[in-house]
């Protein structure tokens, strides 16, 4: 967290948070409309570019980067440690595709019903959120740690025990419809979930990033500096770390929601504590508390799975040998490498890059 | 009433383990203010070490001793080479280095064992003794119960009443003080890591005969369960970590009895809100007011 | 305001620089002069599967392709299949359904398979079913057996292997129901689509309120104590077991702890000798007399000539593993897979080899007929009986085959194929 201070200017923000008197506020929002619109564009122009599968690889990155960028304001800029946002994914992947076959099941068809399902999503994952949110908001570090702990494990588990419903282990088809007949009758369905999930993840970390920049944001670093100073700096630090619990949890619910509309399924085994634990991870070793940290946890996310297939097909071994190594090589190298950055480069890969600019930019002057 | 008596003595003979294990958890909490996620994988490279040694000399007990001895070193080994050097002024780095460690001993043992699981064997009969017809205690239940009861009175002893136990106790609340005074810190921080990691060695060598064998992966639900157990009882608090160990290990032993056992995870987290939202630094917890 | 352009421009490098990697490796997957059949060239045909190789539930599963590839090895060896060579895909899911997706979509979009053979669990090949069927690909012989991969109507490229766990629950209760007459039935099943549908079996069979006492475990807790309890005071004498080899091992464990001496019959998922020997260590005598189920030859009948020639073929190309259950399974997979190959004919096509499978009539290892024809995609149909003698699992009495519905259990008497000399399926 230490590289994540340095970044942001010090403790002056104490001072200005009684009134939003940001003279930049405005330019803010179109600078931040400007970055997504050009994004959105380069990410239409990749979708051109790459094969389908890429295009998929894409679409989950953008899904995970929703989670991820959540719990790196939560952890990272609130200080609240949570290990539970696998189950919050979950929790907006079942919501969506309960929706979803509710309109099957009564045959409505249209562009809008996607939307309302994913609202519906974020909506109950934002009242989930609330509750732990609240809970959360009295306990500190591990007991904090180990009440969302708790919370990932029961998640999946209420799938099971409530099998009427979810339909256990097995879990539930997510019907989603073809792309719409105006882009032609042959056009990739990868590509279309990309657009779907950069549009939707796109606009999310737009307002996060306002958020982050606003007086809110400012009350999160506060409360997780100093709880004393930012009370007596007339913040109402429960208030605002529920605020934060919540703000997470409708990004996770929506990061669930579309992993579900791009897997067309969910089940619980998809959403175990190995995902909270992964998430949590993936955010330090990006670059914690920062939006662009959360874009490379969510790509190492993706990537990670992909390493473990090609790491082993370099190597041609015994069939006994490679039988033993073929996922377990990789996963060491993986941990080794989360402990030698941890150690090395505690501000993640997102401080590594920053140091390394202004590095180089003093070299330049 | 049998059942209860039944579903009592199993809860108790399970939460003891998890007693120990939580009460490794505190040992390392109270040294070095870091939870160790890796404690299971740790405990488990130790059974493996104690399989191997068995399954060469055909001896059980030069196995469990030479875990003791494993998880003692291997505790040392990681907060020399790994632990020491984590920047700890985020209490976020140890966790995910921690959290690293899992993966790369899960990994290792993964190559070196294969994931399969490894038959572990226990040195008493677990077939319960009965009295007045009710099955009651095996000598498995007895041997651990008292294993667990000596561990813990041997450590309350030493960190009430030896000079080394002073030392630690001082190391860890008040470094800079005890420094001065002349005790080497970062030496008791070793030791308390290396204490830890072989009280939670000790707890793998006891419940892995209990469960589904041994594997990479054998000690998942342990940790998750004796990390409730210590957040019950206050991560601060040896005397907290043993009762939190009992009272889950009576806990699911109910709900499954009773209940069905699907709805364990729901039991454990209605157990830690109702105990966390009363006294969020868990039951034992110094009663010191947090708020200004 | 410099800080936020720079962000800008760090995002939109990322993105290009991930596009460009993505650009670079895109397509490795698409051979030179691919013809218009997916994963099929005039010298190879290219397969996958998705399998738990790590993580908690590989235990045991992760041999099973290993075998499959040691026989499509052999196959190889011997000139492969219409002059092409099989190659097998094999990516590790680690039994999470969230990676399936990921593994499943890079063997079809990116690494264009032909077909996905053999995809392991039952929750982790559910959700891909879509994805397949949308994509043509042949979905063939799901290993597990779950009811959803017969559904020839909604998913037509879908096909099992596994006879499900209805048809072995009444099996499993028709052995009570003859051989233990007015014994006490009790059902301890995992708490999802095994131990439901097993439990439907069984009660088919006796009865819906014949089974006195109803126990479910989730493999979350590995404490049985409390279920194996409850039988235990309930006096129950027969307890069916659907249950994974772990849990079959922790509930015999307990029961013995217990002073708990029943009847176990053991669904084919948790009843294979070797594992559970292995499991229980020094515990082992304890299997004695458990009765289970299979419908492949037994791994250690030396005499039949099927495991004779997998036993060769496992020396040869898989390393001399060692062999059990689980190889014997894979490698039948893989025959299967060689005969549906033939049956498609030379210039194969997706749509020759579902037609292929469709059309049934394989013989191979398996002691009961599989079922495949237009209506049916539900695998073998049936299973026999075992049991342990001396710490030894012998098949005993007939092989019985059934369906899931109300049908009745038959015998099923004809004689077992033998395999061809050279190891290698011919045309039929």
């Amino acid at each position: 967290m230490s590289a994540t201070r340095a970044a942001l200017p010090p403790k002056q923000q104490l001072v200005d948070t009684g009134r939003p008197v940001d003279r930049r506020r405005g330019s803010t929002l179109l600078r931040h409309l400007a970055v997504v619109l050009v994004v959105g564009l380069l990410l239409v122009g990749v979708s051109y570019a790459v094969e389908p599968f890429r295009n998929f690889q894409l679409a989950t990155v953008a899904a995970y980067l929703c989670a991820t960028a959540g719990l790196t304001v939560l952890t990272g800029l609130n200080g609240q440690l949570s290990l539970g946002h696998g189950a919050l994914m979950a929790t907006g992947a079942y919501t969506v595709a309960l929706c979803q076959n509710a309109f099957a099941d009564r045959g409505m068809t249209g562009g809008w019903l996607l939307p309302l399902s994913l609202g519906a999503a974020i909506v109950s994952t934002v009242a989930v959120g609330a509750v732990v949110g609240v809970a959360a908001a009295r306990l500190r570090g591990p007991y904090l740690a180990g009440v969302t702990l708790a919370v990932a494990i029961v998640v999946p588990a209420l799938a099971v025990t409530f099998d009427g419903v979810f339909n256990g282990e097995q879990g539930l088809s997510v019907p989603v419809e073809p792309p719409p007949m105006a882009l032609g009758p042959y056009f990739p369905y990868e590509r279309w979930q990309l657009w779907l999930t950069g549009a939707a993840t796109l606009l999310a970390l737009l307002l996060l990033a306002n958020l982050i920049r606003s007086r809110y944001g400012r009350t999160f670093r506060a409360v997780r500096d100093d709880e004393v100073a930012a009370r007596l700096a007339g913040i109402h630090v429960a208030r605002t770390q529920v605020l934060a619990f919540v703000v997470s949890a409708a990004t996770a619910g929506l990061g669930g929601a579309l992993l579900a509309v791009l897997a067309q399924s969910v089940s619980p085994g998809a959403f175990s504590l190995t995902l909270s634990l992964f998430l949590l991870m993936a955010v330090v070793i990006g670059g914690l508390g920062r939006l662009t940290g959360a874009l490379w946890g969510a790509v190492l996310l993706v990537a990670l799975p992909d390493l473990t297939h090609s790491a082993t097909e370099m190597l041609t071994l015994s069939p006994a040998v490679a039988q033993r190594l073929e996922g377990n090589l990789p996963l060491a190298i993986f941990g080794l490498t989360l402990i030698v950055v941890m150690i090395a480069a505690p501000g993640g890969i997102q401080g590594l890059l920053s140091r390394l600019g202004r590095r180089l930019r003093a070299r330049r002057s | 009433m049998d059942r209860f008596v039944f579903l009592t003595i199993d809860g108790l003979s399970r939460g003891a383990v998890y007693a120990a294990f939580a009460l490794a958890l505190v040992l390392i909490w109270r040294a070095a203010r870091v939870v160790n996620f890796a404690q299971g994988a740790m405990a488990v490279a130790a059974a493996y070490v104690a399989y191997t040694v068995s399954a060469a000399t055909g001896s059980y007990w030069l196995g469990f001793a030479v875990a003791l001895v494993a998880g003692l070193l291997l505790g040392a080994l990681v907060d020399r080479v790994v632990m020491r050097h984590v920047d700890h002024t985020s209490h976020l780095n140890p966790v995910i280095v921690a959290l690293g460690l899992v993966l790369l001993i899960q990994a290792v043992l993964g190559m070196v064992y294969g994931n399969e699981f490894r038959p572990a064997e226990a040195p008493f009969s677990r077939s319960a003794l009965t009295v007045g017809g009710v099955a009651v205690l095996s000598p498995y239940d007895l041997f651990v119960f008292a294993t667990i009861g000596v561990v813990v009175s041997g450590l309350a002893w030493m960190f009430a009443r030896t000079p080394v136990g002073l030392r630690m106790r001082a190391a860890a609340f008040a470094p800079e003080v005890s420094r001065l005074l002349g005790v080497n810190v970062g030496g008791m921080l070793t030791l308390g890591w290396a204490l830890a990691s072989g009280v939670g060695a000790l707890a793998a060598m006891l419940v892995i005969p209990t469960e589904l064998g041994l594997h990479p992966h054998a000690m998942d639900l342990v940790f998750v369960s004796a990390f409730t157990a210590a957040v019950v009882g206050g991560l601060d608090s040896p005397p907290g970590a043993v009762v939190g160990g009992l009272v889950v290990g009576l806990l699911l032993s109910y709900v499954s009895g009773y209940a069905g056992s699907d709805l364990t995870p729901l039991a454990v987290l209605v157990l830690l809100l109702a105990v966390l939202l009363v006294r969020p630094g868990g039951l034992f917890a110094p009663v010191t007011a947090r708020r200004v | 305001m410099h800080r936020l352009a720079q962000r800008g421009l760090a995002i939109a490098s990322t993105i290009a620089l991930l596009a460009a990697a993505a650009a670079c490796s895109g397509d490795d997957g698409s051979g030179p002069g691919a013809a218009s059949v997916p994963g099929v060239t005039d010298t190879e045909i290219v397969v996958g599967t998705h399998m738990p190789l790590t993580g908690p539930a590989s235990a045991g599963y992760s041999k099973i392709a290993p075998a499959t590839k040691a026989y499509f090895d052999y196959v190889n060896a011997n000139g492969g299949v219409n002059g092409r060579k099989i190659t097998y895909k094999v990516m590790d899911d680690g039994y999470n359904p969230a990676n399936t997706q990921q593994v499943v979509r890079q063997l079809v979009l990116q690494d264009k398979v032909f077909a996905i053979l053999n995809g392991l669990g039952t929750p982790t090949h559910s959700g891909v079913l879509d994805f397949l069927k949308s994509n043509r690909v042949p979905d063939l012989f799901v290993a597990s057996g779950s009811r959803s991969w017969d559904q020839p109507d909604k998913y037509p490229g879908t096909f099992g292997f596994n006879p499900d766990y209805t048809v072995e629950g009444k099996i499993l209760a028709t052995y009570a129901k003859t051989n233990l007459a007015g014994q006490k039935v009790c059902f301890l099943g995992q708490d999802d689509d095994f131990g439901r549908d097993s439990l439907a079996g069984v009660e088919k069979v006796l009865g819906a309120t014949a089974v006195a006492v109803k126990q479910t475990y989730v493999t979350s807790n590995t404490n049985v104590a409390p279920q194996i309890g409850a039988f235990k005071a309930a006096g129950c004498q027969v307890v069916v077991l659907a249950t994974v080899p772990g849990f079959t091992a922790l509930s015999v464990g307990t029961a013995a702890r217990l002073g708990f001496k029943p009847q176990w019959l053991v669904s084919n998922v948790g009843a294979d000798h070797p594992t559970l020997a292995k499991q229980l260590g020094a515990a082992a005598p304890l299997l004695e007399g458990l009765v289970g189920t299979n419908y492949l030859p037994m791994q250690n009948d030396t005499a039949n000539p099927w495991v004779q020639l997998f036993t060769k073929i496992n020396k040869e190309h898989n390393g001399d593993a060692p062999f059990d259950g689980n190889t014997v399974y894979g490698m039948s997979v893989g025959y299967l897979f060689v005969q549906v190959l033939l049956a498609a004919g030379k210039d194969v096509t997706r749509e020759k080899v579902l037609e292929a499978v469709q059309k049934g009539g394989f013989q191979g290892p398996g002691l009961v007929p599989l079922r495949f024809s237009a209506k049916d995609h539900s695998g073998y149909g049936g299973q026999r009986l075992s049991r342990v003698t001396g710490g030894v699992q012998t098949y005993f009495g007939p092989a019985y085959e059934t369906d899931e519905a109300d049908g009745p259990v038959n015998e099923y008497t004809a004689a077992p194929a033998a395999p061809p000399a050279n190891g290698v399926p011919t045309v039929s």
